[in-house]
């Protein structure tokens, strides 16, 4: 089966291209409920308070984390994005700046990931 | 399976980018540097800082709001985000909606949609009350019993 090359086919640029999209629509659907779940303080503090307590729970707590996760990859890619777009240096090594994305990623949640799981797991 | 050539490239793009595509454009740009700032802070400070999600109740919300600064910051996280996150969506339909029907209801669905929730969450800030009369004095914030409400 031949297949004609094509731009950018299974190169850094289009993988980041797919988890730019997927981690922006899941960031949005998220706030959607996030700005009506946060609506509650105006309810009244049990009605917020209760619905809070659920996402103290090690299920909430995971996709918790996988929510900062893809906040922080959206984030970096697309500030990349932006560089890509303004300076031909950021172009030319655009490649560069991928792994450079993921570099920051895994710092980042490095330091996070045990804050939140501690947190949701741990004793007190 | 074998990827489509590419032999019929759309129509210049120039014509069907309007004045109001561009200043999109750079919309998403512009809010999306400022949005690094805003929504890092907002992660560190409810996440990180103190017990973390564990800390999150109806008193930390009405301690962080007694101080416009939060109050002011939640309002520009909400706006851009929403008007980020509608634009970047829209984005979506543009690509995948194969009518130009289906891509007006949609687009119309995503305005919607984004109004509904900037304007919930802008009187949610604006009108909300720390120390709500009648309410069990040990989920309010500290403050509300020297107020004396
Ligand atoms: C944290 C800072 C953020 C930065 C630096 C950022 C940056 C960007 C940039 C530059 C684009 C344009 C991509 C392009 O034209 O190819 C974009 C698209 C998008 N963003 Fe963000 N963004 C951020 C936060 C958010 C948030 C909070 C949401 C959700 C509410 C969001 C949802 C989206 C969506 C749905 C798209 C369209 C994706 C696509 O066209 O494939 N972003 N972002």
């Amino acid at each position: 089966m031949p297949s004609t090359p094509t731009l950018y086919r299974g190169h850094e640029g289009m993988w980041m291209w797919i988890v730019h999209r997927a981690t922006g629509v899941a960031i949005f659907f998220f706030l959607l409920v996030h700005v009506l779940d946060t609506s509650l303080v105006r309810l009244s503090p049990e009605a917020y308070n209760q619905v809070i307590d659920s996402y103290k729970t090690p299920l909430y707590g995971l996709l918790e984390a996988g929510l900062v996760a893809a906040i922080i990859l959206h984030a970096f890619n697309g500030l990349r994005i932006i560089a890509v777009d303004r300076w031909t240096w950021a172009l030319r090594h655009q490649k560069l700046l991928v792994w450079v994305v993921w570099g920051i990623f895994v710092v980042l949640m490095a330091g996070f990931l045990p804050r939140q799981l501690t947190n949701v797991f741990g004793g007190e | 399976m074998a990827a489509p050539e590419l032999s019929h490239p759309l129509p210049s793009t120039r014509k069907r980018l309007t004045p109001a595509h561009r200043w999109w454009w750079k919309f998403q740009r512009i809010s999306g540097v400022v949005l690094v700032v805003l929504l890092f802070a907002h992660l560190f400070y409810n996440l990180v800082l103190g017990d973390g999600v564990n800390q999150i109740d109806f008193a930390f919300v009405a301690g962080k709001w007694a101080a416009p600064l939060w109050k002011w910051w939640a309002f520009a996280l909400l706006v851009l985000a929403m008007l980020h996150g509608m634009n970047g969506m829209s984005y979506l339909v543009g690509d995948y909606a194969r009518s130009q029907r289906t891509r007006r209801f949609l687009n119309a669905l995503l305005g919607a949609a984004t109004a509904v929730i900037v304007v919930l969450g802008t009187l949610v800030i604006f009108t909300f009350d720390p120390c709500p009369q009648g309410a069990d004095a040990s989920l309010l914030p500290s403050f509300c019993a020297e107020v004396g409400k």
